[in-house]
């Protein structure tokens, strides 16, 4: 029998999709608007033989979710812009000791305690670049309660496949937002166990993960001997070794690229009327919504206006906006923040078509008509020149 | 009556009021019944960060067609229990729509001409009947159910059972088919 149709909240659906993904660890301090996630997970996770913790604050949650995690457990925490913050130098310490787990970010109106209650796309940036030092980040961004769900699940079978931490960026409007949903069924989802190295105890110190193989992190207090640091360490042994650049080189090369060889693999979007258009829209989680409505009624009109919906933000979809650099002469970037992934489309695009930004930092998710304005004429007739 | 029986393809509603008379639960009650018809179903709300009181809304689009753009500018049909929600949220339900209030608690004006009018003084009923002015929006929801026809009464039941703490359901299920017989005596 196919699964009825249920209404789900943004932030339950994450929820529901980490207990689905096999997360038992969830350790947090509520903050608006990402509380439903903490609240339901406060319920879910002893249901299913899981741990919830609620923490002093957010940096001890990011903590004990990379202990709870380098003790063998699926783990992941919740919070919002005042919250992440606190986070980044944790999320470093978990890309530096290559620590799998999930970060949920439920964006609202910054900086500091901002607008507690509104969306926001600012902490786009953050995500890529808020912890300090040389790294790679994987992030995705839903843009509907199933993706919610979805995104949820893969960000946890991200973060054990590459060992690093996955951010999730929802925001205010999708988290508190319900749906109707009809959510997969539970076998027909793909998820990635740890599992242990493929060699005797005895032998750990002698493999080595490469770009093509990482091999999985065995849990603390097992068989395996393990060290956990936060220091440059030799990728072989994992003691620390500070004092050998040969050796910070061949490690901080292999943070970066662990995720960026992989880079095409990871990053996804979804692209819509994209193949005759002439003016694309570059819109992501909740603004994407509008800007799918906008494709629509141009559409109507006979205006071959096409959308690119990244749904990995980092990596960023490199190969995606390439196509559509090749295909159309305009991009619009609407988002809400000032220009943060606008100038990222621009490096990418790298003039082959023009680009325009529309930012919104008042609360409000930007309109359809908004973006309607946006599309000129000049940018699809024919004799307009590409610049 | 206005566009809202089930047969429309699109119906956009707006819940307003002030903070904890209960608008959130009024509006997910209403898109859990239109979600068990298979409808495309989209909730969302908006409030200040207080608990209580300002004026908060929360709107649902109900369709068959995939909804998009989430959010509501001109309501087909309103619900407003307060008057400072009144002005802010209520107003803007489109010509042609319908409104359904409070009527010990919102006084509508002029600029509401061309819309379809149903006061009812919920909370009074609410203290009345039942002796709990807690449960006005439940209350309310059951008129607008029995107004609009927007969802089947069976099924907003069903959805006031499931969306309420066990031990208030009772009071709950009393309160939503007190609006439903107010409003067809009105």
């Amino acid at each position: 029998m196919p699964a009825s149709p249920i209404l789900m909240q943004g932030n339950e659906a994450v929820a529901e999709g980490a207990i689905a993904a096999g997360a038992r660890f969830f350790a947090g301090y509520p903050i608006t608007p990402s509380t439903e996630i903490a609240e339901t997970l406060a319920r879910r996770m002893p249901e299913v033989g899981g741990s919830f913790m609620q923490m002093e604050d957010e940096i001890a949650s990011i903590a004990a979710v990379c202990g709870a995690s380098l003790a063998g457990l699926k783990a992941l925490t919740a919070t919002s812009g005042p919250g992440f913050s606190l986070m980044q130098e944790m999320i470093g310490f978990a890309e530096m000791a290559q620590v799998p787990c999930v970060i949920v970010d439920v964006m609202r109106g910054g900086p500091s305690t901002g607008l507690p209650t509104e969306p926001s796309q600012g902490d786009v940036m953050q995500a890529r670049w808020g912890t300090h030092g040389e790294h790679s980040v994987i992030a995705l961004v839903p843009s509907s309660v199933y993706e919610c769900y979805t995104l949820t699940i893969e960000a946890f079978n991200l973060a054990e496949q590459y060992r690093t931490p996955v951010i999730v960026l929802s925001d205010a409007l999708l988290g508190h937002m319900r749906e109707a949903v009809t959510l997969p069924e539970p076998g027909s989802l793909r998820i990635a166990e740890r599992g242990t190295p493929d060699c005797a105890p005895e032998e750990y110190d002698t493999v080595m993960s490469d770009l093509d193989n990482i091999l999985p992190r065995p849990p603390l207090g097992s068989p395996f001997r393990v060290h956990v640091t936060g220091l440059v360490y030799n990728r072989r042994s994992g003691a620390p070794e500070t004092g050998d650049p040969e050796v910070a080189s061949d490690l901080g090369r292999y943070l970066r690229e662990k995720i960026y060889h992989h880079r095409d693999a990871i990053a996804r979007v979804e692209e819509y009327e994209m193949k005759d258009a002439e003016v694309a829209i570059f819109a992501y989680g909740s603004v994407a919504r509008s800007a799918k409505a906008v494709v629509k009624w141009a559409r109507a009109r006979g205006v071959p206006v096409g959308l690119v919906r990244p749904i990995t933000l980092w990596p960023f979809p490199t190969l995606a906006v390439d196509r559509m650099a090749e295909r159309v002469r305009t991009v619009i970037v609407p988002e809400m923040n000032i220009k943060q992934m606008s100038w990222e489309v621009q490096a990418a695009v790298a003039g082959r078509a023009k680009v325009v930004d529309f930012g919104r930092v008042d609360g409000k998710l930007i309109t359809p008509p908004q973006i309607e304005e946006l599309v000129k004429p000049e940018f699809y007739y024919h004799d307009w020149e590409k610049p | 009556m206005a566009e809202t029986n089930g047969n429309a393809s699109r119906v956009e509603i707006r819940f307003s009021g002030s903070g904890g008379q209960g608008i959130l639960l009024a509006a997910a009650i209403v898109a859990e019944a239109a979600t068990a018809l298979g409808k495309n179903v989209v909730q969302t709300q908006s409030y200040g960060p207080a608990a209580r009181g300002g004026a908060s809304k929360a709107e649902a689009i109900l369709a068959d067609d995939e909804i998009d753009y989430p959010e509501i500018d001109t309501p087909d049909v309103s619900l407003c229990l307060s008057q400072e929600a009144y002005e802010k949220y209520a107003r803007d339900t489109r010509p042609g729509g319908l409104l359904v209030y409070d009527s010990g608690l919102v006084e509508p004006d002029d600029r509401l001409r061309g819309r379809e009018l149903h006061g009812i003084p919920f909370t009074q009923a609410a203290a009345e009947h039942l002796k709990k002015t807690v449960v006005a929006n439940i209350v309310a929801v059951g008129a607008l159910v029995e107004i609009t026809g927007m969802v089947p009464a069976e099924a907003a039941e069903a959805a006031v059972v499931s969306r309420v703490p066990e031990r208030f359901r009772e009071l709950n299920v009393e309160a939503f088919r007190l609006g439903r017989r107010l409003a067809s005596e009105a």
